[in-house]
């Protein structure tokens, strides 16, 4: 593969039905990209979290479910996944501020969801998460992390269509 | 992309066997199987997960709904035979801390 990234797409209806789906096909991706078993199931985990996050909050119980889009860029040196939703945009701040791992919690205090992007969070390299008309959470793992410093502060935009 | 969960029952004591997978589709069946289990007073819940190869945060959201049944219902729920996999996401999330996991050797299926 190329410097130049090359782009897959994937769109699937916003239903817990896809997400499996979705999962398998990163997982064939960073398969062929050369990622280690660990780090094939770490992004397995990260792409279903976001996946499932707009399965989950993207729109309205009533409202006819939307789609989800999965864009994923392959670089020489790393995978960059962009998730997007058309839903309702979420408060990024106050959302952030409440993620964690669930250290001195009681069980009482336990919340059934909200693991989800702390998942991402942990398990890759860079997340970028933006909510101005939807959300986009774009997360990126790298091969062989050591020798890529020089690429670190690159940022690509996400795809827009 | 699919989970299968046997259940086996002695006195009190409800073993569940999961194997499979736990995301957004499968966690649904497992809650509607497992909470109704620790809603008995008295009752040990005991899954063995040494069949499961992928586990997300909506499968960790089950166990947590469980455990919070279990404190209020005075039963108790046990998790065994985690895949280093499993466990690692229960060990970034901190459940670890607040679950009853049996480490070490998987459990027996009965």
């Amino acid at each position: 593969m190329r410097t130049a990234s090359d782009y897959i797409e994937m769109n699937v209806p916003a239903k817990p039905d896809y997400v499996g789906v979705v999962r398998l096909t990163i997982s064939g991706l960073a398969n062929r990209m050369g990622f280690a078993f660990d780090e094939i199931e770490d992004i397995k985990i990260a792409v279903s979290e976001a996946v499932t996050n707009v399965v989950n909050h993207a729109y309205d119980e009533d409202q006819e479910k939307g789609q989800v889009r999965v864009g994923c860029n392959i670089f020489d040196d790393r995978i960059e996944i962009t998730v997007v939703d058309q839903g309702k945009s979420f408060d990024v701040e106050s959302i952030s501020k409440n993620l964690g791992p669930v250290d001195g919690k009681s069980v009482d205090q336990l919340n059934e969801g909200g693991l989800g992007l702390f998942l991402i969070d942990t398990l890759m390299d860079k997340v970028e998460i933006s909510s101005e008309a939807g959300v986009v959470v774009m997360m990126t793992k790298y091969l062989h992390r050591d020798e890529v410093e020089e690429h670190v502060d690159r940022v690509s935009p996400a795809p827009s269509q | 992309m699919n989970l299968q969960i046997s259940q086996h029952q002695i006195n009190e004591t409800h073993e569940l066997h999961l194997s499979g997978e736990v995301d957004a589709y499968t966690a649904p069946k497992l809650k509607e199987v497992m909470l109704p289990l620790t809603e008995k007073e008295g009752s040990v819940v005991v899954v063995d997960l040494s069949g499961i190869d992928y586990m997300d945060s909506t499968g960790l959201g089950v166990f947590v709904g469980a455990l919070k049944s279990s404190k209020a219902n005075n039963s108790s729920l046990k998790l065994r035979g985690m895949t280093d996999r499993v466990k690692r996401i229960f060990e970034i999330t901190g459940l670890t801390e607040v679950m009853d996991i049996e480490s070490g050797v998987k459990g027996e299926a009965l």
